[in-house]
This record gives C-alpha cells, structure tokens and sequence, in this order.
C-alpha cells in the first residue's frame, strides 16, 4: 500500500466515525416511532405492510360470503398443515322449486351437486405466516389481516373458523352502515 | 472515653469525605444507568424506560432494589474467596480514585501532589478484579473475558499513561488542583488548546479503560455473553456495574481537569461548572457506544500500539523542547 491510499484510508476512516455520529445525533433528535402499548395503539392505516393471520376475502357485493372456491390449494400448499376446509355436497334444487316436477329433472337433480363452503378452519398455532396460502390462492381469496394485537391464555384460542369470523365482522360492519344509510334517506 | 475534640480532624475529613462520595457514587449509578437507558432509547427511536415513576425517572431506583434483593449464587467448582474478593477489589479503589479530584475550589478530600499518579494506580487495579473474577468463575466465557481484558490493558495503559505527560510537562505539578489553576477561566485557556492530539489520545483510552464500546472486548455480550462477569448474580454484578459508571466519572473527570479547566468556568466558577463538564463528556461516551460497532482485538492493538504511542511520543518531544526553549 503506498503511502498516499494510506493516508486516504485513514482520512476516510475518521470520517466516517464522524458520519456515524452524525447519524445517531440526527436520530436522537427525531420523535420516537415507537407507541406506549397499553394506552396508544397504532392506527389501522399504519398498518400497511403488516402481516397478521391470514383472513378470507368477501365478494365485493356480497360481504356474507368470501370468493373462495374450494380448489382446496391453500391447504395442499401450506407447509404447516394448518389450513383444513369443511365443504359439504348440497344438491341443486332450482327445478324443483318450480314445481314440475317431471322425471327428467328429477334426474338432474341427482346428479347436480354444489360444494358450499361451512367452515375455513385455520391453525394459527402452528402457521409461520410464509404466505404461501395467499400467493396461491387462485381468486385471491386469501390475504393477511391486521390483526396485530393478538392474545390468549391457551392454544385452543388460536384455532380460527375465518368464514364465521368474515360474516361476524360483516355483519358488524352492516350493522354500522345501516343506521347511517337510514338517516341519509 | 474519647471526646470529640481529641478526634483529628484530617480523620473526621477523610471520613465526611468518603460518605460523600458513597453517595456521590450511589447517586450518580442511578443517574448514569437513567441517562445511558434514555440516551440508548431516543437514539433507536423508542422512549426508553418509561413505566416507573414519570418518564421512567424511578427505573434506576426499581432496579437496584431487584439487584439488592437478588440471591447471590456461587457457581460449581468455582474459588469462593477470589471470587467473591473480585467484586469489592473492582469496587474499592473507585473511592479512592475519587479522592484526590478537586471537585471545586475548596472541594478536594485530600490535596496531595502525586494526585494524578494516585488515580492512574488505582483505576487500574480494576484489571485485577476482572482477571480474578474471569478466572475463578470457572466458566469458559469469563475466562476468555479476563484474557481479553488483561490483553486489552497492555494496549491502553502506555498511550493513557504518556497522554498525561504533557500536561504534566507544561504544568510543571502532578497535584490535581495545581492543573487546575493553571488554566483559566475561559475555553482558549484550557490545555486542550494546547493539547488536542493528547486530549483525543487520552478519551479514547478512557473508552478502553472503562470497557465501554466501541473497546467492550471484556464483556462483549454478543460473542461472551456477559464476559467476566457472566456469572454473578445480585450485588456481585451490581458492584462491577457500579464500578464501571465510577470509573467512567474518574476518566471524565481526569479529562476535565487535565484539559478542560476543571471547576473553572466563564463565570461564577464552581463545582457545577465541573459536574457539567464531567457529565457532558459522559453524554459522549454513551453516545459513542451507542453509535460505533465493537472493534476487533487486533485492531485495538494496532490503534494504540502503531498509531496512538508514536504519535504520543511525537507529541512529548515537541511538548518538552517547547518548554525547555520558551
């Protein structure tokens, strides 16, 4: 090393002590970004990239029932194994209410089946928020909550149904609207 | 029966003196672990302690308590004795260090003239306490703690003790005091006008000798866990800790008397003038902990071995025949 990038490295060196604290004085001097927990909270809109359990996504006109459509990948995929939906086979019977009932439709009606979505159950106990359940999802049906304030006395308390939780929360959400929507009218 | 004037009074000073700065240590324990949490706090932008008493002004306090309250464990196949002997012999010599510090005009315990060599002497008995504690703790870790510390008071001393011999050059005194009234009253006349490069020379060491970061090698939490002292539990950790903020206001308070004018100040001249220089220097020290990363043993070795004793030894030729000449 010649004499002269020595001397720089040093030049360079001690400057850059006094840019470290340059910095740490820079941040000293700046409002804390941290919240004092039990009293304060953050926001929900400061909540942007954060990361909760995962949570269904409703129709945009019907927020009763999420857009999943039960290709079951979410559970295939998760790593953890803490997906597991319960769908039961309901027949369709759209013929039979229009009061024909003729052997034909009698017919298709055996053989029409609709899977209908009774509970989505989520572990949370066990899940390491990969997202792999929300980047598969094929309707993006799937997407993280911002639930951030989670606790409980025992693991049971962790086991979520997320399809009731979508309709508590939408009807919640409707019971809020509707009062409102009155007094507009 | 003794009456009290039979009593001498350089005895009942000596012991006035020594309460004193009991609670002068005791107090200023509480208020540096306040300071250096609130400091550490606001630079990562978070409050720092913040639930006991407003603003956390009683964490210190809380803390004590629990370190007082704290069972004191000896481990396994450890040295009673040197172990427990580790803790008092770190503490101990601080009081002494305290002694010859004028602290104001006519607040010096003791006025002796080698005041400087005094201090030096003590402060670094503190290596010994760390040695004996890492060594008798029988605990890999505090073994390594100790070595690192031993090796790490072989690169400081020399540049922290020939930092000083220029002042004691100029000054002609090794009495605290006497350094003191040698400079005066407004910044220009301090010696660290004279003296910059010892001034930087003698801080840094401060760092080392105190074991504070970016030089924390003997404890180094992140690769020693806690180093020496990884295994003492309660008071025994409470007065390593105790000693390590006292020796950090002997160094300071070196600092300010050697080069920053000691109790002297633009007006009214006083020990407030010295506590403000002390503790703003302490403000330095934790703002440099908090913001540098700790530093490889070898490169602590060739900071002060290539660079800082050379550099140290140029500065006391030039010192020496200034003085000799003018």
């Amino acid at each position: 090393m010649s004499n002269y990038s020595k001397s720089q490295s040093i030049r360079e060196g001690i400057w850059s002590l006094i840019v470290g604290l340059k910095i740490t004085a820079k941040n000293f001097l700046k409002p804390t970004i941290t919240v004092h927990y039990p009293r304060e909270t953050v926001p929900t809109d400061k909540l942007e990239g954060y990361r909760g359990h995962i949570e269904l996504v409703p129709k945009p006109k019907d927020p009763f029932t999420p857009k999943c459509i039960m290709c079951n990948l979410c559970a295939t995929v998760c790593p953890s194994g803490c997906i597991k939906l319960v769908t039961v086979k309901e027949p369709i019977e759209e013929k039979s209410k229009s009061g024909t009932n003729t052997q034909e439709d009698k017919k298709t009606a055996k053989k029409k089946f609709k899977k209908k979505l009774v509970a989505f159950e989520l572990n949370y106990n066990y899940c390491s928020l990969c997202g792999l359940c929300v980047q598969n999802c094929s309707v993006k049906s799937l997407r993280f909550s911002k639930d951030i304030y989670l606790a409980g006395y025992s693991k049971e308390e962790f086991e979520y149904d997320l399809l009731a939780r979508l309709r508590a929360k939408a009807k919640v959400k409707s019971a809020k609207e509707l009062p409102q929507k009155n007094s507009e009218g | 029966m003794i009456s009290l004037a039979q009593i001498p009074i350089p005895l009942i000073k000596i012991v006035v003196g020594l309460l004193g700065i009991l609670i002068f240590i005791g107090l200023n324990g509480l208020a540096c672990v306040y300071l250096e949490r609130k400091v550490a706090g606001h630079i990562q932008r978070r409050p720092g302690p913040f639930e006991v008493g407003p603003h956390g002004i009683l964490q210190p306090i809380a803390d004590a308590v629990k370190l007082v309250a704290k069972q004191m464990i000896t481990p396994k196949g450890a040295d009673p004795i040197l172990y427990w002997s580790a803790p008092i012999i770190s503490f101990a010599p601080a009081i002494v260090c305290f002694l010859p510090l004028p602290f104001g005009p006519s607040l010096q315990n003791i006025s002796i003239n080698i005041g400087l060599i005094m201090v030096l002497a003590f402060s670094s008995l503190n290596v010994l306490a760390l040695c004996l504690g890492g060594w008798s703790s029988q605990n890999k870790w505090s073994l390594l703690g100790a070595a690192r510390d031993i090796a790490q008071s072989v690169a400081y001393e020399i540049p922290l003790l020939l930092s000083m011999l220029p002042i004691v050059l100029l000054t002609g005194s090794l009495n605290l005091a006497d350094i003191t009234a040698y400079q005066g009253a407004w910044p220009w006349q301090w010696l660290v006008v004279k003296q910059p490069l010892a001034f930087i020379i003698f801080f840094v060491c401060i760092f080392a000798e105190t074991n504070r970061a970016p030089f924390d090698l003997p404890e180094a939490e992140s690769e020693l866990t806690a180093g020496f002292h990884t295994e003492y539990a309660g008071m025994g950790f409470g007065l390593f800790f105790l000693a390590e903020y006292s020796y950090m206001v002997v160094g300071c308070a070196l600092a300010t008397i050697l080069f920053l004018g000691g109790y002297q100040g633009p007006v009214a001249p006083g020990w407030w003038w010295f506590l403000i220089k002390v503790y703003g220097l302490l403000m330095v020290m934790i703002w440099v902990r908090w913001s540098f990363p700790r530093v490889r043993f070898d490169q602590l070795l060739n900071l002060t071995w290539k660079w800082f004793t050379p550099l140290i030894l140029i500065n006391i030729l030039i010192t020496a025949l200034v003085v000799k000449l003018i």
